[in-house]
């Protein structure tokens, strides 16, 4: 019998599913030993329901087009290779025998080409081999078009499968024995509440002792610069901004207390209007406003001096100095907090008391605090 | 010795070797069925393969990475060989991506392309998950899929912030105060939640640590566990593949996984990981140093995220400032609606989509064959609207840069983005409804009178008509009879074998038209490899010649002699 007349023979349905031995018994050894390769795989493919349609056969063996096409993906092997090999030699050779890597502000330039030389040799290396790989299924494979079969589920399979589950169900008798299935699903729930109770450790409580609402403010809390230096009121320039911090321990890293303290011009104050009940929160021609944007929490630091606007770089809401650095554009919907400030008798700032109200995004129940 | 007694047992050591293997562990009949699975042969399937191997390189990068970084927030000084910032006080995660940058040799390579990675990885992801979505494939059965996709969608962002919030660094540190002011956002329980995450108020000491974690064990089991699961059930239910000869909803025409589509895809693999070892050499991505270690009180301008993150930043940047004050002094932030809100709604819709077009259309059969985009204009004009919406958002995400670059005043570009939002969707839709049904028409028109050939004839009577190539046989007036079939419908003659293909280049020639000639001729002997253009026309050709399924092959093939060298054409 030749070949092709077993490929007839083989069903398509149902082969896959004749279990072991089926085909085995078909097939005895002697009659697949006749079989050629190229049979055999079709064979095979056969009975996993692919059937190979058509095969454009590679360039022929010897054929100049087939000498190109190696050469071509050798080529690009051999430069896979070869740039792998620099990048294994400029890893392991700088500060050797090569100049060392590291980078140093204003180093060689070595160190400068460090990392892009490992970068691009790692990449043209990996690309080489991508390249070669795909080309060598473009040139030098077969091509072939090949249909596999898709099958819907079996009816057979799901009630058999079905009455499997329904006959363990039915034995393990839960569905009469009450008793159980009530004390099942009571260690249940009880299992679940145990497995997850730990997780409790990491709940706390944010209203005790309120920490959304309050900072290190206080009064007599001297203001002072990033480098701990008190600030007088003769120290800043009309019309410019400088960022203060709680003199107390660790003040300047806390991320709630940064405090914008603010020398208007002389135009601006006599425009400036206070928020209500605030209007003696400043000292002279100075005011203090929460860095602290209420909108998502970033320091909003651009002020521009000359339309009197701080504008937040995350979200661009736009706090206007002179009416109580109220929003006037973008998502923000509160004024920065205002710190009340005065001197103390040594001619430094000093705040009056902690922010009046919580500094920061607004929160569920921000207004109650 | 063995050959007398079985016939045909391997003779080599390997062969034995392979033998002794199957018969303790059985695996010769699943090896097989996998060697065989077909693989449709298009290209937007590589999509979903470009983001499986961009997660291969992150965990690849990332497990090197983690040899180096140390997720604590202990404050420490900086004595390493970044010279600016020697003598600064920082946290130890930031120090430790200072020293992988600067003294692990290569660490800052591994850094980059782990970061370029992440990029390619979720915006792999969105166009694959578009590639399903215009052309149909998440339709029945496969909304689980779809759901998985989504899911792993949502869990990649989440861990790309988890990611780059870690180093601590300013820009990071900004991300995770906005961040922390979102959780706070929510009604009624956003404080709890917030003190349960961050351990207590913003900032603590416990974040960066708790990150970590996520980001390099919880996060990245749950998707690898997903992402087995996604693949298993695409094994399970088979490739979908566009329409075309020879194709119905039972079968899948393409190549076998071994070896053509297994040595692609591997090649695939190495491009895509050289894609990103390049990147992350020759690109600078995420330069923490120059950032600075995170202070509340710092902050540079453009702060961005990463860009898959950069819509939520657009939408918070348009949404206008809207309290809602309720009674109680309760207070929803303006900030919980753009933030956590509209994620929500875009990401359930999303999730949805699958079941709401079954319930809309009616339509609950199983399909294995995808639609062209034309051919489905409103799903198709939903998507477009959708991308429309999504780019506005992310545009102004970074509306700040635009309005510097371009010199365009902030608060227009704001407004811009408000009004883009509601007007651009709607636009997008409607245009693409329109496009489409062109695109229909044309279709149809084809089929009907015939490709143009170019050729302009007089008739007796002087008028000028073109010439038309039908596409098929022809009705008493000269209409074609062709149905169409959802397959694409040749519009050129080149694509009918009525010229010769056309010449490559895309502003000049890079080809002489008489080598194309030649090749073309030789081709035809069968002396050369077809190239990509008459590839595609063949193999999409070849199962009507060939095709009779249940018998499956040409007689041609099955009576070729096969003594194990490659079959070859006859030649002239």
């Amino acid at each position: 019998m030749t070949a092709r007349d077993t490929r007839a023979e083989v069903g398509t349905g149902d082969v896959q599913d004749s279990g072991h031995g089926g085909p085995d018994d078909d097939y005895p050894p002697e009659r697949l030993a006749a079989i050629g390769r190229e049979d055999l795989d079709h064979l095979g493919a056969r009975y996993d329901g692919v059937h190979v349609l058509h095969v454009d056969p590679p360039p022929a063996p010897g054929s100049p087009l087939e000498k190109r096409a190696t050469r071509q993906v050798s080529m690009l092997f051999a430069l896979a290779g070869l740039f792998a090999f620099l990048f294994v030699f400029v890893y392991v050779g700088s500060g050797w025998f090569l100049p060392d890597w590291r980078w140093e502000v204003g180093g060689d330039w070595w160190g400068l080409l460090f990392t892009p030389m490992l970068g691009i040799s790692m990449g043209l290396s990996l690309l080489c081999v991508g390249a070669a790989l795909v080309v060598y299924t473009k040139k030098l494979l077969p091509h072939e078009t090949a249909m596999q079969e898709k099958h819907e589920g079996s009816n057979f399979e799901r009630v058999t499968a079905a009455a499997t589950l329904q006959k363990g169900w039915h034995n393990s008798g839960l569905g009469r024995r009450k008793l159980l299935l009530g004390s099942v699903g009571f260690m249940g729930g009880g299992l679940g509440l145990m497995l997850l109770a730990p997780l409790g450790g990491l709940i706390k409580n944010p209203n005790a002792g309120n920490p959304l609402g309050t900072t290190s403010w206080g009064e007599g809390v001297r203001l002072l610069r990033e480098d701990g230096t008190p600030v007088r009121p003769g120290d800043q320039e009309p019309g410019s901004l400088a960022t203060v911090f709680p003199a107390v321990p660790g003040g300047n890293r806390e991320s709630d207390a940064a405090t914008m303290l603010i020398r208007l011009r002389p135009a601006q104050v006599q425009s400036a209007t206070a928020r209500a009940g605030q209007e003696d929160f400043g000292y002279g021609d100075y005011v203090a406003y929460s860095k602290i944007c209420t909108h998502a929490g970033c320091p909003v630091s651009l002020y521009e001096q000359e339309t009197s606007r701080i504008l937040c770089p995350c979200h661009q809401s736009q706090f206007d100095v002179t009416q109580g650095a109220k929003p006037v554009f973008g998502p923000a919907t509160r004024a920065l907090p205002q710190l009340p400030i005065t001197v103390d008798e040594e001619g430094f700032f000093v705040a009056r008391s902690d922010y009046i109200e919580a500094v920061g995004p607004t929160y569920w129940n921000r207004e109650r605090i | 010795m063995a050959t007398a007694t079985a016939p045909g047992a391997p003779r080599t050591a390997l062969g034995k070797a392979a033998v002794e293997l199957d018969e303790r562990l059985i695996v010769a009949g699943p090896l097989r069925r996998t060697l065989h699975k077909v693989f449709p042969d298009h290209w937007s399937f590589l999509l979903g393969e470009i983001a499986l191997y961009s997660f291969v390189v992150l965990l690849l990068t990332g497990t090197y990475l983690t040899f180096f970084f140390q997720g604590s927030m202990t404050e420490v000084v900086y004595e390493g060989s970044y010279a600016p910032l020697r003598g600064v006080e920082m946290s130890v995660a930031y120090a430790s991506t200072l020293d992988l940058s600067f003294d692990v040799r290569g660490g800052l390579v591994v850094r980059q392309i782990h970061h370029w990675s992440a990029l390619l990885f979720v915006a792999a992801i969105v166009v694959h998950l578009m590639r399903i979505f215009f052309t149909g494939a998440f339709r029945r059965p496969r909304e689980t899929n779809w759901l998985i996709g989504i899911a792993l969608l949502v869990l990649a962002l989440v861990e790309g912030f988890a990611g780059y919030s870690m180093p601590d660094d300013l820009l990071s540190g900004t991300g995770l105060r906005i961040a922390s002011a979102i959780m706070l956002a929510i009604p009624v329980v956003g404080t709890w939640v917030h003190f349960a995450v961050f351990g207590g108020d913003y900032v603590g000491e416990l974040i960066v640590g708790r990150l970590y974690i996520a980001h390099v064990l919880l996060i990245p089991a749950i998707m690898l566990g997903l992402i087995a699961l996604h693949l298993l059930i695409l094994v399970k239910q088979k490739h979908t593949q566009f329409p075309g000869a020879g194709r119905t909803e039972h079968n899948v025409v393409g190549v076998r996984m071994f070896p053509t589509f297994a040595v692609k895809s591997t090649g695939l693999f190495f491009v895509v990981f050289a894609v990103c070892a390049a990147l992350g050499g020759a690109v600078q991505i995420n330069p923490v140093w120059l950032w600075g270690p995170y202070d509340p009180a710092k902050v540079s301008a453009a702060s961005q995220p990463d860009w898959y993150i950069m819509f939520l930043d657009g939408s918070t940047r348009l949404f206008p400032a809207w309290d809602i004050n309720l009674p109680g002094d309760y207070t929803i932030p303006a900030l919980f609606w753009p933030t956590l809100v509209l994620p929500g709604i875009i990401f359930t819709l999303m999730a949805l989509y699958p079941v709401l077009e079954r319930v809309l259309t009616g339509d609950t059969a199983s399909h294995h064959l995808l639609q062209r985009p034309r051919d489905v204009p409103v799903r198709t004009s939903l998507g477009a609207m959708s991308i429309a919406f999504y780019v506005v958002l992310l545009l102004s995400g970074a509306n700040d840069v635009i309005a510097e670059k371009f010199d365009i005043s902030l608060n227009a570009m704001t407004w811009a983005g408000r009004l883009g939002l509601i007007l651009l969707p709607a636009a997008a839709y409607v245009l693409t409804y329109r496009v489409c049904l062109g695109l229909q028409k044309h279709d149809r028109e084809v089929l009907e009178h015939g490709i143009e050939t170019g050729v302009i004839r007089r008739l007796p009577n002087g008028e000028f008509i073109e010439v038309h190539q039908p596409l098929g046989p022809v009705d008493a007036h000269g209409h074609g009879q062709l149905a169409y079939g959802g397959a694409p419908v040749p519009k050129r003659m080149n694509q009918v074998g009525g010229a010769r293909r056309a010449i490559r280049g895309f502003f000049t020639p890079i080809e002489e038209p008489i080598r194309v000639e030649l090749e073309q001729r030789e081709e035809s002997r069968g002396l050369a490899t077809a190239e990509e253009g008459g590839r595609e026309l063949t193999s999409a050709g070849r199962p009507t010649e060939g095709g009779r399924p249940s018998e499956g092959g040409r007689p041609s093939e099955g009576g070729r002699p096969s003594e194990g060298g490659r079959p070859q054409e006859p030649r002239d």
